[in-house]
């Protein structure tokens, strides 16, 4: 008889498991998804969610970040709660085709022209930018910062002391780490994992394509089979011969570390380098400079984190509210300082921010606008996994050929190149 | 004659104490790192001790913890302890009682083992989706509970399959029901082939990411996803990081710790044989 | 009458695991099937035929070949490594050593602690930088005067994955041990005291009596070993994040899935790790049941 309860208690215990789970809220409330769970970030979006509680009492904010992976766990839960017809309220997305190629092409997000009209956030928002966000004259996404990939890091008194001004174009920068390893430094360019091997592989395109030409890989006007984009292969090639050896064991951070140690002279990485060289203690033009990456000069290659508005959210009203609250100034200027981001907006605060971020902001306003690659703005993701996989294989072989062709093949699956 | 054997076996310490170095050697790193200070931290110096010991590192990573310990708690238990359950259950059905059929559902079951947990991350959102337990503690404890049927259905399977059929016969022979079989003569003497399976699921219920991360909200994140969190996509404090990992493995060190004789007779004993 | 309810109860008692594991596990594997058989790219479900092509892909795919050379060096090494090293450290504490409750202890501590944790750990300690930024092992060796030991680990053009066995040893070699020591301390000592008597040296004790009893625990530490270096993953992210020479096929369903919407491509690849580990275990499925229908 014993043995019945036994198993009684195993089921109930199922059952109370199963009642375990049930949804609750009657409050109004909105469910903002993203991948923003530790450091700076996670510090910025709190910041913001105050600014949100101040202005929406009312609303509950629920934070629905997920952990790891720079957002590749985030994306994993976010696909498996659309298919599932269960969308958060908002959610956390880079700005530009990583957002349009997968979330607009499945038709799960509202344009959101109308807040841009109501909030006169146009006015607001570099004109270059715009087109970015936007696929058949619809913007579909609120930026809520701006970081800068091409950026140049460089170690100051390692360049006096090899007698070397800061390059500008990609014949002077090659010219300068000649000088380097003549004089005895390994490898002048330090380099990290793979990503960040393609962080520096849409430097190169850019600085050796220039704006236009570079602009059109994404659009289809500019062949992958082209000869201009073999020659900025092998400019990425060339500058791949002045790298460490052990990239593909350094993280980003091990990499920049490179330089302020005087290991390496010069780092390409976005400028949430910035913030790690604060933390370690580097002062600003003393510890590490900074300059475009050479050859892009006028150019601000960007990317943004930026919210959205789900077709069935489950709280339209609320998710509208947080937009407005992360495409406001106040919003903005409580986020970005803390993040070690500048804001999409170009009227923001300028007391609340240090010496490189108030020099990124007035490249910001005069600059060119161009989209990364890496991060999700000019290039689908499918696209973007495509090209990750025969960079990989060309830092594998270094078969340009090879490069050239799955590149070309790449846009002709998943581009614009039909 | 004594005094030479224990000569002779001396340099038997030998290879033992070289593996017990290549052992020790990640955990003192880990603590090492933990107890240095953020500005000290260069993978050049990782074999210097810190040069002061300080333990704010580790009030700060238990800061960050402390809030989802409990949730691991309140997941680890309820999903060893009913997996370990049914899979006693099943081991007792599968092993002594072969209805029709019974050969062929225990390698069903068991096949369930091998499959890569990355390729149903899909189905297993959706399937917690439509029954309402999408974020919960419930639908994680759920799924370990579902996941941990094969390797502890095995387990006691091939436990029960050592204890002799006579037992059972005689038992039958005086009355005894097939649920009084299985609570007055295998329960009592399962209890190795249990500490195996429990401390098993309870490893792994406790340093499972994959389905905690795709399958709670923030409430409900167990220590694991706590401790990936307490890592910024941009700045990353090895220092309190590895201060963190060593938390959050002391609760499976500790088990191992007081439990690790029982689990070795457990193992020795014939479960998780095959 | 007592039998036949009997019967029904046992089914019973079964019934909510079969068809827990029917939906979980075969439900699951189905809705793979179906996918890498539908031209699925995207965010949302599209389930048009495609038949094999995604499956022709992969078997053209530079990628998916780098995939296969890791996973053959990574399982041999793996396996091996931790059958070699868990038969050794077993016979070690079979012969009554003094402290042996402690190693035991130690060599299975590994086990007990995820990759999300150590991870890192291994991660600096395979640091493959020479020269002025020499650290990990490579500092270690250079400072014992053992240069000769001196490597660069993961990045080694193509074995680098032999490097990231290491760690995976680390963690399952010690479990290795405990079934071995399980298997040693099961051999009755009078079978050995009958072979001196025969005048059997040590040697020839284990070749010819003790190995040859060990081979079921062999098996099963295979199956385990077996399905775990398939599955790899976590160890590999932790190690040495995400990259090619690196690749493994669990990391590119994961990237070619959530990172780049080939939801086709992706559940493939699900499949075919699944009909490889299949091939490993379905024979060991009927190897067991065999021999016990043989007892």
């Amino acid at each position: 008889m014993r043995s019945y309860k036994f198993i009684l208690l195993t089921i109930v215990l199922m059952l109370v498991l199963a009642a375990c789970g049930g949804r609750s809220s009657q409050k109004d409330q909105v469910e903002v998804f993203s991948w923003w769970t530790g450091g700076g970030e996670a510090a910025g979006l709190d910041a913001m969610i105050e600014v949100f509680k101040a202005e929406y009492p009312d609303i509950e904010f629920v934070n629905a970040a997920v952990a790891g992976g720079a957002g590749t766990n985030a994306r994993a839960v976010l696909a498996g709660r659309l298919q599932a017809n269960n969308p958060p309220d908002s959610w956390q997305g880079h700005a530009g085709q990583e957002l349009i190629g997968t979330y607009v092409a499945a038709n799960q997000l509202e344009p959101l022209n109308f807040l841009y009209e109501e909030e006169g956030w146009l006015a607001v928002m570099p004109p270059t930018l715009i087109p970015l966000m936007s696929e058949g004259g619809n913007i579909y996404s609120v930026p809520v910062n701006i970081h800068r990939a091409n950026v140049l890091w460089y170690n100051p008194s390692v360049l006096t002391a090899n007698g070397i001004s800061v390059p500008t174009t990609l014949s002077e920068w090659y010219a300068a780490m000649d000088t380097l390893k003549a004089n005895g430094m390994e490898a002048p360019l330090a380099l990290g994992e793979q990503w960040t091997a393609m962080h520096l592989f849409e430097t190169v395109l850019l600085a050796s394509l220039g704006t236009n030409a570079y602009n059109g890989l994404w659009d289809g006007s500019t062949s992958w089979s082209s000869p201009q984009v073999t020659t900025a292969l092998q400019d990425f090639q060339k500058l791949l011969t002045y790298t460490n050896s052990d990239a593909s064991a350094l993280s980003w951070q091990d990499a920049a570390q490179l330089v302020i140690n005087g290991d390496a002279a010069f780092n390409v990485m976005g400028d949430w380098a910035e913030g790690f060289f604060r933390e370690i203690g580097s002062v600003p033009m003393q510890g590490y400079g900074w300059a475009p990456t050479p050859g892009t000069g006028g150019n601000f290659q960007f990317l943004s984190d930026s919210f959205v508005l789900p077709r069935n959210a489950p709280h339209r009203d609320a998710a509208i509210a947080w937009l407005k609250v992360a495409g406001s100034k106040a919003g903005q200027d409580a986020f970005n300082p803390v993040k070690g981001s500048i804001p999409a907006r170009n009227d923001a605060d300028r007391s609340l921010y240090g010496e490189y971020l108030l020099s990124a902001m007035n490249d910001w306003a005069s600059n060119t606008v161009v989209g990364s690659l890496t991060h999700g703005v000019v290039a689908n993701d499918s696209w973007k996994s495509e090209i990750d996989t025969a960079l990989g294989l060309f830092l594998n072989n270094g078969n340009i050929a090879a490069f050239q062709a799955a590149l070309a093949a790449a846009c002709s699956a998943s581009g614009p190149c039909q | 004659m004594r005094a030479t054997v224990m000569q002779r076996k001396n340099w038997l310490y030998l290879p033992l104490l070289a593996m017990t170095i290549f052992y020790l050697i990640p955990l003192f790193i880990m603590l090492n790192t933990g107890f240095k200070s953020f500005a000290e931290i260069d993978l050049k110096t990782m074999w210097q001790l810190p040069r002061e010991f300080s333990t704010d590192n580790f009030a700060a990573a238990y800061r960050a913890l402390a809030p989802h310990l409990w949730n691991s708690v309140k997941l680890v238990i309820p999903a060893a302890l009913i997996s370990s359950a049914l899979g006693s259950l099943n081991g007792y059905v599968l092993a002594k009682w072969k209805f029709p059929g019974a050969d062929i559902i225990f390698p069903v079951i068991l096949f369930g083992m091998f499959i890569p947990y990355q390729s149903i991350l899909i189905p297993l959102v959706s399937f917690m989706d439509q029954i309402g337990l999408y974020g919960s503690l419930g639908g994680l404890i759920l799924t370990h509970v579902i996941y941990g049927i094969p390797i502890t259905t095995l387990t006691f399977r091939n436990y029960y399959a050592t204890i002799p059929g006579e037992l059972i016969e005689a038992a039958k022979i005086d009355g005894a029901t097939m649920l009084g079989v299985y609570r007055h003569i295998l329960l009592p003497i399962s209890i190795p082939a249990f500490v195996v399976v429990l401390i098993w699921q309870f490893t792994a219920a406790w340093n499972d990411f994959l389905f905690a991360v795709v399958l709670t909200n923030n409430a409900n994140w167990p220590i694991t996803v706590a401790l990936n969190n307490m890592a910024g996509s941009q700045i990353i404090a090895w220092n309190v990081q590895m201060a963190g990992s060593f938390l959050a493995a002391l609760p499976t060190l500790l088990v191992y710790v007081l439990l690790g004789r029982y689990f070795l007779r457990g193992l020795m004993s014939g479960a998780l044989k095959g | 009458m007592r039998l036949k309810s009997e019967k029904w109860l046992n089914i019973l008692l079964v019934s909510p695991s079969i068809i827990a594991v029917l939906i979980f596990v075969y439900g699951f594997i189905l809705w793979s099937v179906r996918v890498s058989l539908s031209q699925w790219k995207g965010l949302m479900p599209d389930y048009t035929w495609a038949g094999l092509q995604n499956y022709r892909d992969l078997f053209n795919d530079p990628r998916f070949h780098i995939d296969i050379r890791n996973t053959i060096i990574f399982t041999t090494l793996f396996v091996g490594g931790c059958l070699v090293i868990g038969i050794f450290l077993a016979i070690l504490l079979d012969q009554g050593l003094r402290g042996e409750t402690f190693f035991r202890n130690l060599f299975l501590f590994p086990m007990a602690i995820s990759f999300i944790v150590t991870g890192v750990v291994w991660r600096w300690l395979m640091n493959p930088a020479l020269g002025g930024r020499i650290s990990g092992f490579n500092l270690l060796f250079d400072s014992l005067g053992l240069d000769f030991l001196i490597n660069r680990w993961y990045t080694v053009p193509n074995w680098g994955m032999a490097a990231i066995a290491l760690p995976a040893i680390w963690q399952m070699s010690g479990y290795t041990m405990a079934l071995y020591l399980g298997g040693l301390r099961a051999i009755p000592e009078s079978l050995r005291e009958a072979a001196r008597m025969d005048g059997a040296n040590e040697w020839q004790i284990y070749t010819n009596i003790i190995f040859p009893l060990l081979r079921p625990i062999t098996l099963s530490a295979l199956i385990i070993l077996g399905h775990i270096s398939l599955k790899v993953f976590d160890l590999i992210v932790a190690v040495a994040g995400k990259q090619l020479p690196l690749d493994v096929p669990a990391i590119y369903m994961w990237q070619t899935t959530f990172d780049g919407n080939f939801y086709g491509r992706g559940a493939a690849i699900g499949i075919l790790l699944l009909l490889s580990v299949a091939i490993l275990v379905v024979p060991y499925i009927r190897y067991t049941t065999r021999t016990e229908t043989e007892q």
